[in-house]
């Protein structure tokens, strides 16, 4: 099933990103070889391959239950464009709801 | 103004099908995924680290923990618990999580397929759990405005110390069949969900913390129909009072709407403590498109079945047997068991009393006078600084007639104010009973001859009067008089 425009814009605004009409048009086919190509290897695949997630076939890595060191307030929000009372400042969300 | 339906009015024409979805806060000591803190209330942004912030390059490593403490929830629950799970990634864009993303399980939750059974006015009721999963909490927004709500909210202030934190959701299948006790219903399943993380000692549960939130899912069907109606998702439901509010007032609203011909919008509600309404939330048309795919930087959890039966032998008496077992226990009616739970005093009376105390007194004082104190000092009752055994002792001190009621409510304060043990508090306070007859025959001459009309009126066999010469008594021993011996005394002279 060939993707569309349509699909690569409503990927597009899930994604936040800002495509024009031409540019949906252009990735749609282009998105589709890789799709297509996913299919190629999902087709060799059969009941006796396991699904794998994972390059390693580990399971349970997990840690101890302990508290280390976090960063410091200022270390922390010393990336962010704007901050106010030790705080990540953002803008107004608009559309959502708390 | 929403128009609704009287309750009785509805259920005539209505069959409401409830489902509940209950975050709880796993108490870890740190996150799910890396080491930084989960203490409540600390600095803003003072226990965040690159992982939970969501830097480029970092690496989340699962906390055993929470996962030991999922297993153990599922258990309880009655659930399946998975042999094998990934995580998931489930994407949303909003400032609450950097990584534009909440670290989830989808498909492969760790627990599924359980259930609770629920007495609701001697009625049993059978509640379905779909599936437990783990996930982590998001941060905490403060919006910058006028009005404080995010509309109008000018911008908006994060702090991430909770983002990470370990949850477990807990989903039930939609709740069929309970008629007029749908909100008594749902609130019971809270409250026993409450008990329940208790019990385990996985979660602090306090409503009032957010270390548990329900999220109520309320559809009307007409009555016969086969399918649901369209449901309303009501969030923000943080207190048991609410969860049984907000359900009766939803019922109320739909079935206004839909006798009317109307449809029932699916949509987010939020529930308004204040006026005890919901009000429309988001209103996005088209449904939330999360895009979920596994976690390509964890590894599944596979439990093996050796581990999940050990963390099946930790488990606790469930709730409800436990509270039938001590209330047989304790003779204690259903109304007193259910002030015992409300102060959170069965854990402290059952310790009281393995320490040998009656059980009539253990549950006196903690629900009476200590869950008074903690509720004046804003604390829980586990918080005081008084322990079973503090209050074993007071009882045993009553019981051997050393001190009385009165005398003993100063020991607890004595107790509280850590003047040491209650022996210790009892000697240097002075408050034993006075069992010496001289010194209170003494004080009984006295307050006879203080007050001659009312002994006139014992002599003539008036003896509800002698009230009066008691308290002048005891008043004058401070209290520490045995009430029973000074009542004798007093009518070996009179009588
Ligand atoms: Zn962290």
């Amino acid at each position: 099933m060939a993707l569309t425009a349509d699909d690569v814009a409503r990927l597009a605004g899930l994604a936040r990103l800002h495509l024009t009409e031409a540019e949906c048009a252009e990735l749609a086919p282009e998105l589709d070889i890789i799709l297509s190509s996913v299919d190629q290897v999902a087709a060799v695949a059969r009941d006796d391959i396991p699904m794998m997630t994972h390059a390693l076939p580990l399971t349970n890595v997990m840690r101890d239950d302990v508290v280390t060191p976090s960063l410091t307030p200022e270390q922390a929000l010393s990336g962010a464009p704007a901050t106010e009372d030790g705080r990540f400042r953002v803008p107004q969300i608009l559309g959502e709801d708390a | 103004m929403t128009e609704i339906l009287d309750y009785d009015d509805v259920l005539e024409s209505f069959d409401p099908a409830i489902g509940l979805e209950v975050h709880v806060e796993l108490s870890t000591a740190s996150k799910m995924f890396c080491g930084c803190s989960t203490t409540f209330g600390a600095e803003p942004n003072s226990q965040t680290c690159p992982v939970c912030l969501g830097l480029p390059g970092s690496l989340p490593v699962v906390n055993a923990k929470a996962v030991e403490s999922a297993i153990r929830i599922g258990l309880a629950l009655n659930c399946q618990i998975a042999p094998w799970g990934r995580f998931a990634r489930k994407n949303y864009f909003y400032p609450d999580m950097t990584k534009n993303f909440q670290t989830s399980q989808y498909d492969e939750p760790i627990a599924h397929d359980g259930w609770v059974d629920l007495e609701v006015e001697g009625e049993m009721f059978r509640i379905e759990v779909e599936r437990a999963h783990m996930e982590e909490d998001a941060g905490k927004l403060t919006h910058v405005g006028t009005s404080g709500r995010i509309h109008g909210a000018e911008y908006s202030l994060l702090d991430y110390n909770r983002a990470g934190t370990p949850l477990i959701e807990i989903v039930t299948r939609p709740i069929l069949g309970t008629g007029a006790k749908a909100p008594q219903v749902a609130k019971a399943y809270v409250s026993h969900l409450r008990d329940l993380m208790r019990a385990l000692k996985v979660s602090d549960v306090r409503m009032e913390h957010g270390s548990l939130r329900c999220d109520a899912n309320i559809s009307l069907a007409h009555k016969g129909a086969q399918e649901l109606g369209i449901r309303t998702e009501t969030k923000n439901v943080n207190s048991l009072r609410s969860v049984e509010r907000a359900i009766t007032f939803e019922m109320r609203r739909q079935g206004a709407l839909l006798l009317d011909g109307g449809r029932v919008k699916q949509e987010t509600r939020h529930f308004d403590e204040a006026t005890g309404t919901t009000r429309s939330g988001r209103s996005k048309e088209e449904a939330q498109d999360y895009r979920y795919f596994a976690e390509p930087d964890l590894v599944p959890i596979a439990p093996s079945a050796e581990w999940i039966e050990e963390l099946r032998a930790t488990l606790p008496e469930q709730p409800v047997a436990r509270r039938k077992r001590l209330a047989t226990e304790w003779d204690a009616d259903e109304l007193a068991m259910r002030d015992i739970v409300a102060v959170g005093a069965m854990d402290m009376i059952e310790e009281t009393v393995a320490a040998g105390a009656p059980p009539q007194a253990a549950r006196k004082w903690w629900v009476g006078e200590l869950a008074r104190r903690a509720n004046e000092g804003g604390v829980e009752l586990e918080e005081l600084p008084i322990t079973p055994r503090d209050v074993a002792e007071v009882c045993a001190l009553v019981v051997s007639g050393e001190l009385n009621d009165k005398l003993a409510r100063q020991v607890f304060e004595g107790v509280l104010a850590g003047e040491g043990s209650a022996r210790e508090v009892v000697d240097a306070r002075g408050l034993a009973i006075v069992s010496d007859d001289g010194a209170l025959k003494e004080a009984v001459d006295k307050a006879i001859a203080a007050n001659p009309d009312v002994a006139a009126r014992i002599r003539d066999g008036k003896h509800q009067a002698i009230g009066a010469l008691i308290g002048q008594v005891m008043k004058a021993m401070r209290g520490q008089a045995d009430a029973g011996r000074v009542r004798e005394l007093v009518l070996e002279e009179l009588g």
